[in-house]
């Protein structure tokens, strides 16, 4: 017998669906155990046909950065054009770009 | 179809943005619904009585239809959020299935259906489901009793689902086509209600303290419906040598198997406790049930048997 919580966890939910290349975030949830949370997000967010895939993870487990940290982070990549590969043509028949 | 963005300002929403587009070709919300019956012959199989097969389907659709309505009762209800969504769906599963029998057992006996005012647009399934009276529903006692606590509930889905979901995997090669797709369709369900319901009594059992109770006392309030399931009723034996349906104790053996898996993971010994008597001999298949049933079907058929046009 483990020490009761006065809450469930949270988890994240991520689903891939039927066309889709990969996991995406969809929201969260609570749940008492993992395999719990995989069946809640099965009924949360997949009734509507959404899905073929389900990750759940715990939010705690996720390290995430912070808002404030934006312009350090994301800004200096704002003006590096040539990052990008537009200067050549993509043939017609190379999916997913 | 254009397609519809809604988010698009704030780049932490984005993430939700690919579920609000409204595109055939994307992956999201209502693309590829099947029909369970396309395709599916729905003639009576030779040599079939077909009022042998509508009875036969009234059965398990009533046992659905009645059970679903239990466990809408949870709606808004449950213990969270998710509880309470997880529970609708499965009664959703369960209407699902009441409403493809309903309608099958109305194609094969017409005379089974009640009658309306000339010009009712009620369909038959609801004729079935909304204007029969309790004495004529053909469910299983344990579909019908009420709900008890969270632990109550979850008990009863694991015994009804377990012994279901083995009927409906024979079922699948019932020489009905539509007794088979319903089946084919229904078990994947079952399988999850099943999975659910085995979960959630092993987490109850092996919980606190008081969710073991709370399981401990629901198991032994609902042990007494338990053989019910497994009797053989006249309609099932004549269904089951007709091939288009299954008798209940051809099923036993396995689905005790699975039961004691459960049972075992949750430390849990089998109550001591007499089947529920019937009156004279007659049970649930027979008509005869608990006065519980009355009462929520009181509640379920009101609307319906005030607009019998439906129209208000």
């Amino acid at each position: 017998m483990t020490t009761p919580r006065a809450e469930w966890p949270l988890y994240e939910v991520f689903v891939r669906g039927k066309r889709g290349l990969n996991h995406v975030h969809v929201g969260s949830l609570h749940a008492p155990d993992d395999e719990m949370a995989l069946r809640h997000a099965r009924d949360v967010y997949t009734r509507r046909n959404e899905g073929v895939s389900i990750w759940v993870v715990r939010s705690d487990a996720i390290t995430a950065s912070s808002p404030d940290e934006k312009d350090p982070l994301f800004a200096p990549s704002g003006d590096k054009v040539y990052r990008h590969p537009t200067f050549y043509e993509i043939p017609d028949h190379v999916p997913h770009m | 179809m254009p397609d519809v963005h809604t988010h698009e300002e704030d780049p932490h929403d984005s993430a939700y943005a690919g579920l609000l587009v409204n595109d055939a070709h994307h992956w999201a919300f209502g693309t590829d619904f099947e029909d369970p019956l396309a395709g599916v012959d729905t003639t009576v199989p030779d040599g079939v009585d077909p009022a042998v097969l509508a009875a036969y389907c009234l059965m398990l659709g009533d046992d659905a239809l009645v059970l679903s309505q239990r466990i809408s009762e949870w709606c808004s209800r449950a213990p969270d959020l998710e509880e309470d969504i997880a529970l609708a769906n499965i009664a959703l599963d369960l209407l699902g299935q009441a409403r493809l029998l309903l309608a099958r057992a109305a194609a094969a006996d017409p005379a089974a259906v009640p009658a309306l005012p000339e010009g009712s647009p009620v369909p038959d399934e609801d004729r079935l489901a909304f204007f029969r009276d309790d004495t004529a529903f053909r469910n299983v006692r344990l579909a019908e009793v009420p709900n008890g606590d969270f632990a109550e509930t979850i008990t009863r889905l694991l015994l009804f689902s377990t012994w279901r979901l083995a009927l409906f995997e024979r079922l699948a090669g019932s020489r009905d086509a539509v007794v088979a797709a319903v089946a084919a369709k229904g078990a994947k369900e079952l399988a999850y209600h099943r999975d659910f319901a085995a979960r959630w009594f092993v987490t109850l059992a092996q919980g606190t303290d008081e969710s073991r109770r709370r399981a401990l006392d629901a198991l032994g309030a609902l042990w007494p419906l338990w053989p019910e399931l497994f009797e053989t009723h006249g309609v099932e034996r004549a269904a089951a040598e007709a091939g288009v349906g299954v008798d209940p104790a051809s099923v036993a053996a396995e689905v005790d198997v699975v039961l004691e898996q459960v049972l075992a993971a949750s430390a849990v010994e089998r109550p001591e406790a007499r089947p529920l008597a019937g009156a004279h001999g007659w049970k649930g298949r027979d008509g005869v049930h608990t006065e519980a049933l009355g009462g929520m079907l009181a509640e379920m058929q009101s609307v319906a048997r005030a607009h019998p046009r439906g129209q208000w």
